[in-house]
């Protein structure tokens, strides 16, 4: 049966990706100023292609300014040539050659500076969301435990895109919009005034009707990216727990949530629409009012003899070049906005505290054998007010298998974590081998540590990358003895493409054989301490035995730690600890401990108790 | 995708014929206004026409500007209309779709792929409604109108006009087959590189304690850069939009000026200033066109994806759930019987049955068990009593009746069933409990209680009426559990089935619970499947099935003589002087 029918994590990571570009709503950042400064002196590389974008950005528009001017001039030619019978076409023909050769560096120009600013913002979001993953590596696992760090994770993500779009389009085009806008003013201005002043005016009028109308359309657009979340929410919640609905006859308690949120959405859905689609209409009609007011004024200022007609000509086009800017820039704002608060975020979490740099330590333990293990006066909290580990200590002698037990949340994991220094301890010691742990580099600790873990975590890619899993000069010799001896080499064969077969999440791996894959993988490691989240509550039966013995095979000659949930498996091992409400409670073989009549005594006995019956 | 715009309702079909009507509208009162262009530059080279004409003819400009306005305002309230309305509609057939689905239906689409295809692909539709509607109303409107409003007698702008189109068209056509793929491909590569880090951060502590960071880090750096390249392709392509159409609109402009001062000066005196007029004016006309073309890009950009949207959704309104109602029955004289005759049952496009043969019975008030390997078939077993799934052979019967006949609503009814992973929504515990029935305080304490949840609900803040997250977050794996095996208790069923509901309870409370149920709840049917041998070894019936079939019926002590499979079972689990 697919086994994803209520795997609503991986359900929300997938949806995520895609709900982003429905949030039109602007994010308004803490702090517009430093984040852009944080971003310009991340562009500090790239200085070259940014400055390129930007000369070239203003280049082109003044180009562009030199057509309006160049049609008069025809204009004006083409008039006089009316009224004396006599047109002088080889000027035109020549004018009319020039700009066209302007026009033509001019739109190689541009395309040079979306070229350029394209590189920039692709090779600066590559390098972010490098740095990122670099991160992911660098924090300590306290912060990436909390839920709020995969959260901020995800964000973080599409906030590169929205940096990427930004950098890409906006920057230059406000750099292009604002010059387009000045140039034009002037050019306007000295060709002549009283035209220029009734143009400008017109357009400007136009500009304030819609800013009003963003102002006016922000609230729906928020409003519609709330219900929007809600409804996909309830969507995802009742397909992932279908079944319950369906068991419980809930479908129409279900369909009446829907269709108030739906209908909320519809209402908001419209609104934000009808009002953002304002905006073009508004620009038209002020760009055609512009239009009206030159021809009719210009004409009746030709009329009086006051200018001449191909100022009309040039104005017309300057009119339409002088009212896109306009535009551009209400747009713009907007998302430099919303690129700055996702900036933000991205370098909020690039300052991230990162480990302690442990370069001074001890890198190597090479040869190490499966040395005593001390836990020297250890204390330990998740939080500072709340100690879970106070004050213990206790002597793993070499080559031993010690049992972590105890009931569900009792922070058997704990002890794993301070073991692999996922966590650092409050205070005391942990040796291995006669060294302290805190003086050696975390890498060297891992070295020394194989792991099995509950979670079977394999990543999508080959059979063999997963088993190898980053150990450098492995033979395949040494994965197939491996998985041999874990006893999933003949499953391993019989998938399509043997070792060399891509895993997926959709992959049809029982959960046993991942775990054998785990096991296979820590054999490879080869490590002399192994740590053992013995996971086999979801694992039948059969399977189970066969997982029980490749654990055996590898435990064989390693000291072990292993978290065990069911007690019958640990009752040989050489030291069991207790743990209860995130404290040890007891520590002993399984005599001492049955002897000593306590927690772990009480646990053993209310497994196979036949009190009550059903 | 033609297929799914059927759907729509007449009052959204109104809608879009407002949106057609005033796009009309507004394109030809748009290009009505340079007519009175045309007549402002004769009268202005006419000798003795005065001011009043001059601002006769720009009262007509504004005018039409205002109703050009006015139409495109009307034409976006519509289209705004249309687009919400319809996405809803739409949303609202695929939920109700989705909510008639049995297990199979949902098993086969993958609930991730529902909830995209009820999330996203609805928004794509309403995207493509809102803008690549109008503009494909839009366009061959305002480039047929133009075109006929320039058909003049002088071929030779016309030919520049045209030869400029084909340059934008050649544009057009790269675009669509470089790089509107390479667009279209960049979601699969983020896709890609959030798997990467979603794999990081879920497998952190094995790539730390394997020290496989810069394993991982290459991998990324490769995901990052094969989306980088291809973001690259596709934008710099993209690029050429902008300088392209800028220059074929400049140098379309100054070429109808330049021939015009051919046409002009070959004309007759009487002549010139018609053409002069017209010249002006179709000079305008060319650059709406050249607009209008430009609008076909973000629709070539656009239908492909939106046709795969409305193909994905198709396929969910397409589908009929296999299970239906069966005819509304009188009243069965027993209650709380369950019996299975020869059932065998295949998944489909499984090659081996999941159930074959299987046949026993739960009498009233007895507690039946199902114990065996994963994939033995346990889960398949109770999905059938559910009619999550229908039995492929033989029957299944419940108060002596064929489950087949029961109205949906009325089977379920009888029964109180906990799903093997614990399912919570959003809400208290309250509102988790009482789901989908009457609320009564009372009941939902006794449910509580009986299923030995009391003492956590207590604990927290708001007792009963705590809050619940999305996905039961704020609680832990055996909370959730118990508050989903409340939920069943609540139902007063004359059946219980737990589908491997007490897996994450210690030993204790599991034991607890039980004696609870059977004190509290006694006459209710209970059916239960489980992993642990001390969690039903006091059931009146064990059926041990391996491979779909059943191995072995009967009490513990029974099944210890006689089937070797549950006496594996029980080995692997009970320590030797239990046996």
């Amino acid at each position: 049966m697919a086994k994803d029918r209520y795997d609503l994590g991986q359900v929300q990571m997938k949806t995520s990706a895609g709900r982003r570009g429905d949030m039109k709503a602007a994010e308004k950042p803490k702090d517009f100023k430093s984040s852009w400064k944080m971003v310009l002196r991340y562009s500090r590389r790239y200085f070259p292609l940014v400055a390129a974008g930007v000369i070239c950005a203003v280049l082109s528009v003044v180009l562009t300014l030199f057509g309006p001017d160049t049609l008069r001039q025809i204009t004006d030619l083409i008039t006089a040539g009316m009224k004396s019978g006599n047109m002088d076409k080889e000027r035109i023909v020549a004018l009319s050659v020039r700009i066209m050769i302007i026009y033509g560096i001019g739109a190689l120009i541009t395309y040079a500076e979306s070229w350029s600013m394209t590189t920039y913002s692709a090779r600066l979001t590559q390098t972010m969301r490098r740095e990122i993953s670099r991160k992911l590596n660098r924090i300590p696992l306290s912060r990436a435990d909390s839920s709020s760090f995969g959260d901020l994770l995800s964000r973080v993500t599409n906030d590169i895109d929205t940096l990427n779009v930004a950098l890409d389009r906006t920057v230059a085009e406000m750099v292009a919009a604002v010059i387009t806008f000045a140039g034009c003013a002037f050019m306007m201005l000295i060709t002549d005034l009283r035209l220029a002043l009734w143009s400008i005016g017109s357009s400007l009028l136009g500009f304030a009707a819609m800013r009003r109308i963003i102002r006016i359309s922000q609230p729906y657009f928020i409003k519609r990216s709330v219900y929007l979340g809600r409804l996909n929410g309830h969507i995802e919640e009742m397909y992932a727990g279908h079944i319950i609905v369906k068991a419980y006859n809930g479908e129409e308690e279900s369909k009446k949530t829907f269709d108030g949120i739906n209908e909320l959405l519809y209402e908001a859905n419209w609104k934000s629409q009808f009002l953002s689609g304002m905006m073009m209409p508004i620009m038209e009609f002020v760009s055609n009012l512009g239009y009206v007011a030159v021809c009719v004024f210009g004409a009746w200022m030709v009329s009086r003899g006051e200018t001449s007609f191909g100022v009309i000509v040039a104005f017309i086009v300057y009119v339409k070049l002088f009212t896109q800017p306009l535009t551009q820039v209400a747009e713009g704002t907007t998302s430099l906005q919303t690129a700055a608060a996702a900036s933000e975020r991205i370098f909020q979490f690039l300052r991230e505290e990162e480990m302690e740099d442990e370069s001074g330590k001890i890198a190597d333990c090479g040869g190490m054998g499966a040395g005593e293990v001390v836990f020297d006066h250890v204390s330990f909290g998740y939080t500072p007010d709340k100690k879970v580990i106070r004050d213990f200590s206790f002597t793993v002698p070499p080559a031993s298998h010690v049992a972590i037990v105890g009931p569900t949340g009792a922070g058997k994991t704990t002890l794993v974590n301070l073991l692999m220094r996922f966590y650092e301890l409050d205070s005391g010691r942990i040796l291995i081998g006669g060294r302290d742990t805190s003086a050696m580099t975390r890498e060297a600790v891992h070295d020394l540590f194989c792991m099995v873990l509950q979670d079977t975590w394999l990543f999508n890619g080959s059979v063999r990358d997963n088993l190898a899993f980053g150990k450098k000069g492995v033979t395949d010799e040494e994965i197939k003895k491996a998985c041999r001896a874990a006893g999933i080499h003949r499953f391993i064969e019989s998938l399509p493409q043997g070792y060399d077969t891509l895993l997926t999440d959709d992959s049809n791996m029982s959960a046993g054989q991942r775990q054998l894959m785990t096991i296979a993988r820590a054999m490879i490691a080869d490590a002399p301490f192994l740590i053992l989240d013995e996971a086999t509550s979801s694992v039948d039966t059969r399977t189970e035995q066969q997982v029980q013995e490749a654990m055996n095979r590898l435990t064989e000659g390693r000291t072990s730690f292993t978290i065990a949930h069911r007690l019958s498996t640990i009752r040989d091992a050489d030291v069991i600890i207790v743990m209860r409400d995130g404290d040890i409670a007891e520590t002993g073989s399984h005599e001492e401990l049955l002897k000593a009549g306590g927690f772990y005594a009480e646990l053993w006995n209310s497994q196979f108790n036949e009190g009550a019956a059903i | 995708m033609i297929r799914l715009f059927k759907k729509m309702t007449r009052s959204q079909a109104l809608y879009a014929l407002g949106v057609v009507i005033f796009i009309s509208l507004q394109v030809v009162f748009e290009l009505t206004v340079p007519d009175y262009m045309s007549e402002i530059t004769i009268k202005v080279n006419t000798p003795g026409s005065t001011v009043g004409d001059i601002f006769a003819s720009g009262r007509m400009m504004l005018l039409f500007s205002l109703l050009a306005f006015a139409a495109s305002v009307l034409s976006r309230y519509f289209s705004a209309r249309l687009a919400a309305s319809f996405s809803q509609h739409l949303r609202k057939l695929i939920f109700d779709k989705v909510e008639t689905f049995s297990m199979e239906e949902i098993d086969r689409f993958s609930t991730a792929s529902l909830i995209t295809r009820s999330t996203n692909d609805c928004t794509q539709i309403q995207n493509i409604m809102s803008r690549a509607f109008n503009q494909l109303v839009r366009v061959p409107i305002t480039a047929g109108y133009a075109f006929y409003k320039i058909s003049t007698r002088y071929w030779q702008w016309l030919a520049f006009t045209a030869a400029s189109i084909s340059l934008l068209i050649a544009l057009l056509i790269f675009l669509i087959i470089y790089a509107h793929p390479r667009f279209r491909r960049m979601q699969g590569y983020t896709d890609r590189l959030n798997e990467v880090t979603r794999e990081n951060m879920t497998g952190m502590r094995v790539i730390r304690a394997y020290n496989a960071e810069d394993y991982e880090e290459e991998k990324f750096d490769r995901a990052n850069l094969e989306l980088t390249m291809n973001a690259l392709q596709a934008r710099r392509a993209m690029g050429l939009m902008q300088p392209v159409t800028r220059f074929i609109n400049n140098e379309l402009n100054v070429g109808i000026y330049c021939i015009g001062a051919f046409l002009i000066a070959s004309a007759g005196a009487a002549e010139q200033l018609v053409i002069f007029s017209e010249m002006v004016v179709f000079s305008t006309y060319a650059a709406r066109i050249v607009r209008a073309f430009m609008g076909l890009n973000m629709i070539f950009n656009m239908i492909p994806r939106a046709s795969v949207a409305a193909e994905r959704i198709n396929a969910i309104l397409d589908t009929e759930p296999k299970i239906a109602d069966g005819p509304a029955l009188m009243e069965t004289k027993e209650r709380g019987s369950l019996e299975f005759r020869n059932v065998s049952f295949t998944y489909p496009g499984a090659a081996a049955p999941a159930l074959s043969d299987v046949s026993f019975t739960a009498e009233p008030g007895r507690t039946v068990a199902f114990i065996g390997a994963t994939g033995s078939g346990k889960t398949t077993l109770v999905d059938l009593v559910m009619r999550f799934f229908d039995a492929g052979e033989g029957e299944v019967l419940v108060d002596g009746r064929n489950v087949k006949d029961y109205p949906l609503e009325e089977l379920r009814d009888k029964i109180g069933y906990a799903s093997q992973q614990a399912v919570l929504f959003t809400g208290t515990v309250r509102s988790n409990v009482s789901y989908s029935e009457e609320d009564i305080e009372e009941d939902v304490r006794r449910a509580v209680r009986i299923a030995q949840a009391e003492d956590f609900v207590n604990g927290m803040p708001e007792g009963i009426d705590s809050p619940v997250n999305r996905g039961g977050t704020n609680v832990s794996g055996g909370q959730k559990q118990r508050l989903s095996i409340a939920r069943a208790i609540y139902q007063r069923p004359e059946f219980y089935i737990f589908d491997d509901s007490f897996s994450a309870l210690d030993y204790k409370t599991d034991r607890a619970l039980r004696s609870a149920l059977k004190r509290e709840t006694a006459g209710v049917t209970t059916l239960i499947v489980a992993q642990r041998i001390g969690t039903i070894r006091d059931a009146d019936r064990i059926i041990v099935l391996d491979e779909g079939r059943v191995a072995g019926q009967g009490t513990h002590d029974e099944l210890m003589r006689s089937c070797t499979v549950y006496r594996e079972i029980a080995r692997t689990q009970l320590s030797q002087e239990d046996l």
